[in-house]
């Protein structure tokens, strides 16, 4: 991705090489790269005692350090963010200009339409998903045989962190980011997004992040896993500096973006949109952004002390210097397990937004839906030591966090049964988006009873840091978040870029992506009662058909997702078929909108009538009279 | 409620579909793809594939059994000529009458291996005295510098051979800090200071057994156990039971 | 069947479903669901496992037969007409009795497991465990300590130390039968996390941290023991296997090693809950 790949130019525009020069990323990545040499050269000269880099080890943790925030400050300036604050701060009036750039060149810089940095999102994240995708698929590859002869035990290690931490850290974003950053303004009636630049700045942390994790493979990759326990983070190669600053920009970038959506859907409504009216999609991005806004200071904090453990030889995690390990392991699942339902509440959203548009229903339980919502957002923040049952940390408090965590599915629950309200003597469509909703009832069924026997002292014993766990959070993450992620793609990608995706396509990217989904981790879980721990490059041989079974349909799980990016490429690029205003006949706001959404989205601020899941009802829908002029 | 397509506003019009700008779309994905491609390739081969050689030391059959002469050295730097870590501590292997850096050796199964091991690196002390004692090799011994010896202080050593899966154990004692003529960097020979440590085990049947030192030798990282002591290649390795 | 109705007709065929899952479970999986009864821990933990599959049946059969029925029965059947199905939109009785069920059923599930959890269950819990198994009884009454046997992690092996007899320590785990015992697991560097699979334990060892696990062991024979904790490099070879023997056989093994330990008794350091070892800090 780079700012060569523009297109040539319609008449009357400045030439190529001009609109090169600039605030765009082809200027940030030279910035960047600069900065990040910057850092490296004052790592290696600071002399202070307690700083100095250890000769024999050949491991300047310091200047790696100072290297990476140099470098990403340098990105950012190149894209042009420090103008904004610099031209305030001189006095000169602020400008909105990031806004009127148009062309393919504003996909490449600051921009402060939430729809451009919509798609950067859906792009981004994408590049980041295949990545850690393949990932995956090599993980499988060496699980072929018991006896590892593929990876070297060290980069299998690797494999295994840069697929968990780059899933984990980058689809947190992977609903907001793309589809709330879309959507959220086009459902509340809005023309932008609170905090616009704020909006921009997120993704590109997210990609500087991104980027940061990956050159992890020039530093000997790190061999903790995407939990990246202490003390061995401490103890770990240069590799293990990527993880920590990529983790805590993503947790910067998500703490922004949760504020940026509180404060827009809570400001920003139109006017009528009463907080029983809000969409459920936004709902689930609310309660999204709770957690993302309270729960990433925690795990940026956690990442600094660690990066002061391993520059400034501080020993907050060193036992035998007064630290402990256990202060890393409640504080980052302080993060963790919010950061969990960060991965799944948006698709429960999703899931509910859709249904009734499907069933051609209302919505079931519009309340209940909503007090499921916040109830599993409030909820999650009871939890978290139960990830670390048998650490042997506060052995009397097991009960309280085994009744905490059970008692999260009576909120889950809500969200099963208003699915199942809505579809009751509904008119179901089977489209593509309707198929994935289903996919995810599915899966998130087995996730979550699975989760029971996690939940359970006796029974976690056996299936703590076994692949059952693996299997568990791959049904909810996974079957959860990822399945929703593309029903949300099939079901608003029309109306974001005005083209329709392949049905047929899309059919059989569904049901290949479905059955390969369930073959890979179904048998996971009996991996696990069979005593297969997680993350290691070598297994008893008794389990080897079972491994096979499954790298051979997380292959297949893997073709099903080029099916969909054969899918994309096919539709956009060659079929072109234009997509209606409203291909799936939805009452919800954004699709009152044409295809594509114009710049400034409405002409006039709809006023709000009603929620938007009025099928079958006379009522007037939402968004019909634009009768409040359009102000900022 | 019912949308007919005459409510839909007309389908928007796109320019450029004409043949032409099939091609170029064709040849820019093709293009891509083969970016992609080289990308994957490089990343494969270039980061994950990289480990250390596999050497494997001459078997020598008799009538009753069948042999393997194993020789190794531990030095306290490998030196710039063997590696990008010159300061790391690590093993060496003479394999084909020059000292390599390689852990991975290809021996024959249910075969005796005579191990030599020319210490040249100094005492560090073990984590774990239990490690003191020399398990698993014939008759649960070795000799250093001749001298037979089933146990040696901790605080003396200076690494161990260990293979955990055969429960074998052989702490290696360091050279004293006060000998002459000490190695600075690898590969050392014969005339510098360093102790003769030779013993004896019998591989089991075929598999992959991987051999690790015990002593946090790795100066400078937590509880001395990063860089060479978690990299393959230094002081871990494996054994290819053939 | 028209008498049934929509909802009467799922009821049925999940009691029918559900049932027969039941039983299948009950009788063909249950002896089968790890980890197997080889101590007392582990009966404890099969025992969790078979009640929450038990439950578990309904739920996924009430999901899976509703979910199927309605998207056959109310399935669009003229797809080329946009039309739209009644506009229910919520019905208090089934919310109230939703939440009152699931509830009770989450509350009842955590009572459960909280009484399971009263013998100790064979997790790591601590050096303050707050729950304690009853303590075994000789014939004449008298009450029998645990035998404490100490794990110690370090990257990349399990050692292990008696107390008891004199403190010396080894690489194998040998345990004698239907004796309780008092593991304490700790490390000397990073966290590993010592499972024995079979045996139905499972407790962190962190370093400067005494971790005591209890477990009855029910049979003779042996059992793999591993690292559960990503711990470097060789994390995936942490593995040995152990050994439950009687109790004559166990103080012959005893009285060898220590013979065969006895001159490097001297070196290890005094028992203790944990150790802590100098780290060796960078840029020291």
């Amino acid at each position: 991705m780079s700012a060569t790949q523009t297109e040539a130019q319609p008449a009357g525009r400045p030439p190529l090489w001009r609109r090169l020069v600039g605030f765009n990323l082809l200027t940030a990545v030279l910035l960047g790269i600069g900065g990040y040499y910057l850092g490296w050269f004052a790592g290696h000269h600071i002399h202070a005692a307690s700083l100095g880099f250890f000769a024999d080890t050949d491991q300047n943790d310091v200047s790696l350090f100072l290297g990476y925030v140099l470098g990403v400050v340098g990105f950012l300036v190149g894209l042009g963010f420090a103008n904004y604050p610099l031209s305030r701060l001189l006095g000169k009036p602020a400008s909105l200009r990031e806004k009127e750039t148009e062309g393919v060149g504003r996909y490449f810089g600051l921009c402060t339409d939430h729809k451009v940095v919509g798609m950067q999102y859906f792009v981004g994240i994408g590049i980041f998903f295949f990545f850690a995708g393949l990932n995956a698929m090599l993980i499988r590859f060496e699980l072929l045989r018991p006896e590892p002869n593929v990876w070297p035990a060290g980069n299998y290690l690797t494999l295994v962190g840069l697929h968990g931490t780059m899933m984990r850290g980058m689809m947190t974003s992977g609903i907001l980011g793309p589809f709330a950053n879309y959507l959220v303004p086009l459902m509340i009636g809005a023309r932008r997004m609170a905090f616009p630049r704020i909006e921009s700045l997120t993704f590109w942390l997210l990609m500087a992040a991104g980027v940061i994790l990956t050159t992890t493979i020039f530093f000997g990759g790190f061999p903790t896993g995407w939990t990246g326990y202490q003390p061995l983070n401490d103890q770990a190669q240069a590799g293990m500096d990527s993880y920590i600053v990529f983790f805590a920009l993503v947790g910067l970038s998500m703490m922004l973006l949760g504020l940026n959506m509180l404060a827009t859907v809570i400001t920003l409504r139109a006017p009528g949109l009463t907080w029983t009216r809000l969409p459920m999609f936004v709902w689930g991005v609310i309660s999204t952004a709770v957690l993302m806004l309270l729960a990433a200071p925690v795990l940026i904090g956690v990442l600094s002390m660690a990066a002061l453990d391993r520059t400034a030889q501080t020993s907050y995690f060193v036992a035998s210097a007064g630290g402990s390990s256990y202060l890393f392991q409640n504080l980052f699942w302080v993060f963790g397990h919010p950061e969990v339902y960060i991965l799944a509440l948006p698709g429960f959203g999703i899931v509910l937004e859709l249904l009734p548009v499907f069933a051609r229903k209302p919505l079931w339980g519009y309340r209940l839906a909503v007090a499921g919502f916040l109830g599993v957002s409030l909820l999650s923040w009871t939890v978290w030591q139960h990830h670390i049952f048998v650490s042997g940390i506060n052995s009397d408090l097991r009960p309280f966090y085994m009744l905490s965590t059970e008692l999260i599915s009576i909120p889950t629950g809500f969200t099963f049964l208003c699915a199942m309200g809505t579809l009751w003597r509904g008119r179901i469509r089977f489209t593509v988006p309707m198929l994935f909703c289903l996919g995810w009832v599915f899966n998130f069924l087995f996730g979550g009873l699975s989760g029971i026997f996690l939940s359970d002292v006796p029974s976690d014993v056996t299936s703590h840091g076994s692949f059952f766990s693996m299997a568990h959070f791959h049904y909810t993450i996974m079957g959860g978040l990822i399945f929703t992620f593309f029903a949300a793609i099939y079901y608003w990608l029309p109306k974001m870029t005005g083209l329709m995706l392949n049905e047929l396509l899309g059919k059989v990217h569904f049901w290949m992506m479905f059955v390969a989904f369930n073959s890979t981790f179904a048998p996971l879980f009996a991996l696990g009662f069979m005593g297969m721990p997680r993350r290691v490059v070598t297994y008893p041989s008794n389990l080897q058909a079972l491994n096979v079974w499954v790298s051979a349909s997380a292959f297949v799980l893997g073709l099903s997702m080029l099916v969909f990016l054969v899918n994309l490429v096919y539709s956009m690029l060659f079929a072109r078929v234009p997509a209606p205003a409203n291909p799936w006949g939805s009452k919800s706001l954004e699709f009152q909108l044409p295809s594509p959404v114009p710049v400034h989205n409405f002409d006039r601020i709809p006023v709000i009538t009603g929620d938007p899941y009025g099928y079958g009802e006379d009522t007037t829908v939402i968004g019909a009279p634009a009768l409040v002029p359009a102000g900022e | 409620m019912v949308i007919s397509e005459s409510a839909l506003p007309p389908p928007p019009v796109y320019e450029r579909a004409d043949m032409g700008a099939r091609a170029l779309k064709l040849s820019g994905i093709a293009a891509a793809v083969a970016l992609v491609g080289v990308a994957i390739g490089l990343y494969i081969t270039e980061f994950l594939m990289s480990g250390p050689p596999a050497t494997s030391p001459p078997v020598r059959v008799s009538a009753q059994t069948k042999s393997v002469r194993l020789t190794i050295q531990t030095v306290a730097a490998v030196g710039p000529s063997l590696s990008a870590h010159p300061d790391w501590v690590s093993y060496l292997v003479r394999h084909q009458g020059k000292w390599v850096r390689s852990t991975i050796w290809t021996v024959p199964a249910h075969a005796l291996v005579h191990v030599t091991v020319y210490q040249f690196d100094g005492k560090s002390g073990l984590r774990n005295p239990f490690m003191s004692r020399v398990r698993g090799t014939i008759g649960s011994t070795m000799t250093v510098d001749g001298k037979t010896l089933g146990v040696i202080n901790p605080d003396d050593a200076s690494h161990t051979f260990a293979i955990p899966q055969l429960h074998l154990i052989v702490p290696l004692k360091g050279v004293a800090d006060e000998a002459k003529n000490q190695c600075g960097y690898a590969p050392c020979s014969l005339s510098n200071a360093h102790l003769t440590i030779r013993f004896t085990f019998r591989t089991p049947g075929k598999g992959r057994y991987r051999w690790q030192c015990f002593v946090p030798c790795a100066a400078g990282w937590i509880y001395g156990f990063g860089g060479p002591m978690q990299t393959l290649g230094y002081m871990d390795g494996f054994l290819n039971v053939v | 069947m028209t008498r049934l109705g929509d909802f009467g007709r799922i009821a049925v065929i999940w009691l029918v479903t559900s049932t027969v899952g039941m039983v299948l479970v009950a009788t063909v999986l249950a002896p089968h669901l790890p980890p197997g009864g080889a101590s007392t821990e582990a009966s404890g933990q099969r025992f969790d496992n078979e009640v929450l599959t038990l439950v578990s049946v309904p739920i996924v059969a009430m999901i899976v037969v509703y979910f199927g029925y309605v998207l056959i029965a109310f399935r669009e059947r003229e797809p080329s007409v946009l039309a739209d199905g009644p506009p229910i939109r919520g019905h208090m009785r089934t919310q109230t009795i939703w939440i009152v069920v699931t509830t009770l059923t989450v509350l009842f599930l955590a009572a459960f497991g909280t009484y399971e959890l009263l013998g100790g269950s064979g997790g790591g819990q601590g050096p303050n465990p707050a729950f304690v198994p009853a303590a075994q009884t000789t014939a004449a009454g008298v009450k029998r300590e645990p035998l404490q046997v100490q794990v110690i992690g370090q990257q990349w092996q399990f050692t292990f130390r008696y107390p008891s007899f004199g403190g010396f320590e080894t690489a194998q785990l040998v345990l004698p039968v239907d004796r309780q015992i008092e593991l304490h697991v700790t490390s000397l560097d990073v966290i590993h996390s010592f499972w024995a699979y079979k045996l139905g334990v499972k407790a962190d060892a962190n370093p400067g941290v005494d971790n005591i696990a209890y477990v009855t062991p029910k049979h003779l024979g042996s059992f793999d023991l591993r690292c559960a904790e990503l711990c470097g490099l060789f994390h995936g070879y942490m593995f040995d296997t152990g050994r439950v023997v009687s109790g004559a056989d166990f103080a012959k093994w005893v009285a060898g090693q220590r013979a065969f330990m006895q001159p490097v008794l001297k070196y290890l350091p005094p028992f203790e809950h944990s150790y802590l070892p100098e780290p060796t800090i960078r840029g020291g």
